[in-house]
């Protein structure tokens, strides 16, 4: 089937099996390899990307479903002034280790605090619940969350 | 902390050992850049997938794979028996009991006429796309001849069923230490006190966030060479033992281990799916690569922990321990992998903690079962030991009514900065226990606790708190060569370095360290800047490429900046001997009154005239007719480092928890943990090493359990069911240090990657225990889920209400 | 993990759904937010040969006010109605338990309409509407009908709905100023619950279970019992009576009923709590 997907701001169009999850459309076809796979049950997060702005496990969509939307991807959030926030907070307070799980971090911490501007620490450890890390024990991604919140800038 | 506090560099660029330091690794990684085995693009690559055996113990009869091969998009289908050609060797293990005797079967990548466990690899199917793979997986038809499985390691020490026939038992060995049976029954015959319990390791997945990839690729410019990508942890080591069992010369295979997702001991292997790329890349002269599904890394990589702990100490009355006694049952799974007989026996000589204890006496015996194999995961033996220690010595403090504070500080080793002889004549490095004692008390409010703790127990609130201590001492730099071998090890570890000045006077290094997380490149940037006084920014470091890094074994058992790292620093020194004689002969001066500072020679006295070390790597290169006579051109070192010693660092945990009497859950509402690991390179890293394996010793003590039925089908292979701990289960944590410097090295470090996992598990449980001493409740196994810790109170309050008793 | 190969059908309206439900019979599959059957056909635990996707319907995502009742479109993701304010203020229990399931992406995606025609015993929706003694809106080739709550969950994974009918509509009574509670005990945060139990007072009570059986269930003997006047406490007692609990890795069936009778006291005091506090 014909998909047409906005990925990163280009538009792409490709012929795919209707089975491709978005995942790998991404990762296979686009060679978007940022975005990983770390389970097969739903439960990891690595693999989450925004579909129009909204945090999404793209191994647990096909990208069928998605067919007209537009996406952003770890690769998509840098600019040409450097890292996002996300992603400098990140850097900053040593939020990541081996960095398998940071896309998918970063990207559901970028549609927590889309959704949740001022987050407490309840409000991130929460928000990050469907996301998993085995190197850091979230310490100091959750520092780094709470740094982007609107407290933290005050 | 925040950035503002950590400086990048000086105005020179340069950084300090010591210095708080964010890491280079990060932005690619940030960007998704940064690419792991699996993302690694390889044109024309054939997709491998893996059958595997669906019971845990039978004799193949036959497999169909007939309607597989006709699979569209597939290009082979093979069976064990297809392949047994391509194996020249058996797989080694590389840490035995000695001097016991160890009786380990043969096994090989993929099964031929038995499995014995679930998972083991039966077939597999190569095809064009992932897809069509796995389409024809399930085409495959197997015909088993179910065989009886052993499940649990007492029913294996029963030979009930023996596994493998060749070897006519179950048990691969049993070792013993005993400091003179003797003082050890004498201990016990005169002991005021005596504490008697039983533990239980469950077995756990080490489930790092990226599962195993594969990807072997025949060279190709010709040649007959392979290169292999791999998310392993020793990308050296593999390329020797898959050389030695898939025959490819180690000279023409080059292993790279890309950006690695996580390894926490479970990619110190030579795994199946290694082999087997190799070999069929050999075979179809095509790349084939493969990547592991969840649900696949949960039977198919190792499992860690997995014993039954049999701990008795013996105490005077004032709660002194005159002698420790332990039993160890350890359940090795189905078949050795590299280090899987030597994990129990790593721990033995730790089973007395950080206490001066005059007798001891330990016996692990080893058996096999049809589960995956254990082997080092995170801590590898002393988190199991510093487990049954830990819980013994509250087991004592509860038996005399003593605080468990108290009952450490009477038994620890007093300090000691250049070595103590341990009972099981292990030479600690260096060590003062009480500090870090007494700094996590302080950080956790201990005194407070207490009081709201006797507060709450006085409302009779069913909401339980409960505070847990647990002091321990481990044992890091896997290296000393002679050391290793002494104490079981067939192969030798040390640490190597090259440092290479460029003429633009830039630097490359490179390591042996495999690094994953652990931000060496950071790091080893760090210890040049510092010790050559050239800008960080200036100096690259390379490494998990055989074809560029010298040869380096493995990264693991926190070994790397402590025999690595310290590599480097030696190799430094060699750098700036050369570079001084250099500048010595420039400046016409003796080398005796020439100093070195922030990256220059100067006579002493005279520090106006300075020759920067970069200008004579340049000098040393392309001005080599200015050399001294007899000095080669360039200016580089190269180290291959064995130390005199490992380094045990030490510290303390506390846990603070509220147990809900009502319905079994435990609630972790506070950590803290003191750790020295000896002299601290970059604090941050530090921190970050200790939070990770935190949550990995909470996970195992309140949720991570590797489940099997009584057939040996697995309950919990996925991340669904298998619980590792999300941010919302653990809170933010409080980390103190002390700083007891290592003699084993010059960096004077001890390791730190480890450390976290070593005191957490037995701190939770600890703290639970405490919360439901009142209900008489004395111990309880890991993980303490909810159903578990109310069962617990069920059976204490159907004992008799009054009756003192410990373990289970 | 990839599923087995399917065709696809994207639906632009229910009539089309319908009709491709009723042309493919029972080979074809809805396919909402995909949250359930994803996962399953990832591994091949079903494998349909085709999947009509009604995700697109966004007509069928609303929450409206119809007088006595909020009526809530099939296709309405979870997200949606955790931050719907006619929600929180009529009916702030669903509001509750949306935010409660599994974690922020699967509530991006997942649909209240998936949730009740999977009808999974461990799911949280079905025991809330349950409570709330709601109406669920099919639409088929023969017409639309409504089917008492009460009366739709009728096996494990089974519903009163027709292979092809299609869930259109939620309507649920207005329990604005009720007490209720929503009490879903759990490992992680991530999980289904072991037990949960969805208490709703408002004049009468209504008390469902999740995961104490093969489908979602009233606790009708603890409704009974308050009806007659028990107390809380006693009323509790009964919370597990007829039902049979699985038993898995985190709980065994006595385990479960002892979770049924303190979470299902805990969530009538709460609610009783919860009329005059008034969260
Ligand atoms: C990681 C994870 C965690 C989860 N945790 C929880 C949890 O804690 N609690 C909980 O309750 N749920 C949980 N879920 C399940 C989630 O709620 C699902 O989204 C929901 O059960 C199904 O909704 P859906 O829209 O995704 O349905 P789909 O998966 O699209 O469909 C499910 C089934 O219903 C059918 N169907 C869908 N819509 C209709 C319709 N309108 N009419 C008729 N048939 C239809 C489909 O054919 C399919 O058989 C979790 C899911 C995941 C992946
Ligand atoms: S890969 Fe684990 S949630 Fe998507
Ligand atoms: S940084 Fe390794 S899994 Fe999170």
């Amino acid at each position: 089937m014909k998909l047409e997907l906005t990925v990163n701001d280009t538009p792409h169009v490709a012929e795919i099996e209707p089975r491709t999850l978005l995942v790998h459309y991404l990762r296979d076809v686009l060679g978007l390899t940022g975005t990983k796979i770390g389970c097969d049950t739903s439960s990891c997060g690595t693999c989450t990307v925004l579909v129009d702005g909204e945090s999404v496990k793209s191994c647990t969509v096909f990208a069928a479903q998605v067919n007209g939307a537009a996406l952003t991807t770890i690769e998509g959030l840098a600019g040409d002034d450097g890292l996002n926030r996300v992603q400098q907070a990140f850097h900053d307070n040593h939020a990541l280790q081996c960095g398998y799980c940071t896309a998918g971090m970063v990207m559901a911490a970028v549609s927590l605090l889309e959704e949740q501007p001022d987050p407490t620490e309840a409000d991130v450890r929460g928000g990050l619940e469907g996301n998993l890390c085995r190197c850091t024990g979230y310490h100091n991604i959750v520092k780094a969350v709470l740094s982007c919140g609107r407290a933290a800038e005050r | 902390m925040t950035t503002t506090e950590i400086p990048a560099a000086d105005g020179k660029g340069l950084v300090k050992i010591g210095q708080p330091l964010l890491r280079r690794e990060d932005e690619p990684i940030l960007r998704g850049e940064a690419r792991f085995t699996d993302d690694v693009p390889i044109p024309g690559a054939l997709y491998m997938e893996v059958l595997r055996s669906s019971h845990a113990h039978a004799r193949i009869r036959s497999i169909d794979t007939d309607a597989a091969r006709t699979s569209p998009g597939v290009v082979a289908v093979y069976t064990g028996a297809d392949l047994a050609g391509e194996w020249v060797g058996q797989i080694p293990v590389l840490i035995a009991p000695d001097p016991a005797p160890l009786l380990a079967p043969r096994w090989g990548p993929i099964a031929t006429d038995k499995v014995n466990y679930v998972g083991e690899p039966v077939a597999v199917v190569v095809a064009e796309t992932r897809a069509r793979a796995a389409d024809a997986l399930e085409a495959i038809v197997v015909d088993y001849d179910v065989l009886p499985a052993v499940v649990s390691p007492e029913d294996a020490c029963t030979d009930r069923v023996v596994i493998h026939d060749e070897l006519g038992t179950n048990k691969a060995y049993t070792w013993e230490v005993v400091i003179t049976p003797e003082s050890v029954d004498a201990a016990f015959a005169d002991a005021a006190y005596t504490v008697k319990q039983r533990h239980i390791q469950q077995r756990c997945l080490p489930a790092p966030m990226e599962t195993r990839a594969v990807c072997a690729v025949p060279d190709p410019m010709g040649g007959g060479g392979f290169t292999l990508y791999s998310s392993t942890q020793m990308a050296h080591l593999l390329r020797t033992l898959l050389a030695m069992t898939v025959g490819v010369p180690e000279q023409k295979l080059r292993v790279i281990a890309p950006n690695v997702g996580g390894g926490f001991g479970s990619k110190l292997q030579t795994y199946p799916e290694e082999s087997l790329c190799l070999a069929l890349a050999r075979r179809l002269k095509r790349p084939v690569r493969w990547v592991e599904d969840r649900s696949e890394c949960g039977v198919a990589m190792i499992h860690g922990r997995g014993q039954v702990q049999d701990i008795e100490l013996a105490a005077d009355s004032d709660g002194k321990i005159t002698a420790v006694r332990v039993h160890l049952l350890g359940d090795l799974g189905a078949h050795c992998k590299l280090f899987t007989p030597g994990i129990p026996v790593i721990g033995g000589p730790f089973y007395h903690g950080c206490y001066d204890v005059p007798a001891f006496a330990i016996t692990i015996t080893s058996v096999y079962t049809n589960l995956p194999p254990t082997d080092a995961y995170r801590g590898a033996g002393r988190p199991e030991a510093t487990y049954a220690i830990e819980r013994a010595v509250d087991g004592l403090a509860a038996e005399m009514n003593m605080d468990p504070a108290e009952i450490r500080r009477r038994n620890f080793i007093p300090p000691f900065e250049n070595g103590h002889q341990t009972v099981c004549m292990v030479p600690f490095d260096s060590g003062n226990y009480e500090p870090a004692l007494d700094q996590a008390l302080e950080l956790a409010g201990y005194e407070q606790l207490r009081k709201e703790q006797a507060d709450r127990r006085a409302s009779g609130s069913t909401k339980h708190l409960g505070v847990g201590i647990a002091s321990y001492v481990e044992v890091c730099g896997y290296a000393p060569s002679r050391m290793m071998a002494a104490g079981g090890g067939k192969f030798s570890l040390w640490g190597t370095s090259v440092v290479r000045f460029l003429p633009t006077g830039k630097i490359v290094v490179t390591t042996g360290s495999h690094p994953h997380g652990q931000g060496h490149e950071t790091s080893w940037a760090q210890i040049v800047s510092d010790r050559l006084g050239v800008p960080y920014e200036d100096v690259e470091v390379l490494h998990s490429d055989t074809a560029i890094a010298p040869y380096g074994v493995l990264t693991g058992g926190s070994r790397s900046l402590s025999v690595e790292g310290a590599a480097l620093s030696v190799t430094c020194d060699k750098v700036i001997a050369k570079a001084k004689t250099l500048a010595a002969h420039l400046l016409e001066a003796a080398e005796g009154d020439l100093e070195f500072n922030d990256g220059s020679f100067n006579v002493k006295g005279t520090p106006s005239r300075a020759l920067p070390i970069t200008g004579l790597a340049h000098t040393a290169a392309f001005d080599a007719h200015l050399l001294p006579e007899g000095m080669e051109p360039n200016l580089s070192a190269e180290t291959t480092w064995d130390p005199p010693n490992f380094t045990f660092p030490f510290g303390t945990h506390i846990a603070v928890v509220e147990v809900d009497e009502e319905t079994g859950a435990v609630a972790l509402v506070k950590f803290v943990a003191v750790d020295d690991c000896g002299n601290q390179l970059n604090p941050v890293i530090v921190e970050g090493q200790v939070h990770g394996g935190l949550v990995q010793g909470i996970g195992q003590a309140l949720f991570e359990l590797a489940a099997y039925d009584d057939d040996g089908n697995p309950l919990s292979p996925t991340l669904a069911d298998y619980l590792v701990p999300s941010a919302a289960e653990v809170p933010s944590f409080t980390l103190g240090s002390t700083v007891t410097p290592s003699p084993s090295n010059p960096l004077g470090t001890k390791g730190v990657g480890e450390s976290g996992a070593i005191g957490s598990a037995p701190a939770v449980i600890n703290a639970v225990v405490d919360a439901l001493a009142p209900l008489g409740v004395t111990n309880v196994i890991m993980p303490a889920s909810p159903m578990t810790v109310w069962r617990t109170i069920q059976a204490a309050r159907a004992a008799a209400p009054n009756a003192k008793e410990n373990g289970r | 993990m990839i599923s087995a190969a399917f065709d696809y059908v994207s639906a632009r309206s229910v009539d089309e759904a319908v009709s491709a439900l009723t042309e493919h019979g029972d080979d074809a599959k809805l396919l909402a937010g995909g949250h359930s059957l994803i996962p399953l056909m990832k591994l091949r635990l079903a494998s349909p040969s085709v999947l009509v996707d009604v995700g697109r319907l966004r007509d069928l995502s609303y929450v409206r006010d119809t007088g006595d009742e909020i009526a809530i479109g099939a296709l309405t993701r979870y997200r949606d109605l955790e931050i719907n304010d006619r929600l929180q203020a009529d009916l702030p229990i669903v509001a509750h338990v949306a935010g409660l399931i599994g974690d922020p992406q699967v509530r991006h995606r997942g649909t209240i309409g998936g949730s009740l025609a999977h009808g999974d015993a461990a799911s949280d929706m079905p025991a809330v509407v349950l409570a709330l003694d709601g109406t669920l809106v099919a639409r088929g080739p023969r017409g639309e009908r409504t089917i008492p709550a009460a009366e739709f969950f009728c096996g494990f994974l089974e519903t009163a709905l027709a292979p092809d009918e299609m869930l259109t509509e939620i309507r649920l009574p207005k329990a604005t100023g009720a007490g209720w509670s929503y009490q879903k005990f759990r490992r992680r945060a991530l999980d289904w619950a072991i037990v949960g139990v969805a208490a709703v007072r408002n004049g009468r009570t209504g008390v469902a279970l999740v995961n104490m059986g093969s489908t979602p269930i009233r606790a009708s003997a603890v409704e009974r019992a308050l009806a007659s006047g028990s107390s809380i406490a006693d009323a509790a007692r009964l919370a597990a009576d007829g039902t049979e609990p699985p038993s898995d890795l985190n709980a065994d069936p006595e385990y479960r009923r002892h979770l049924a009778e303190v979470l299902v006291r805990r969530a009538l005091e709460e609610a009783d709590g919860a009329v005059t506090a008034q969260r």
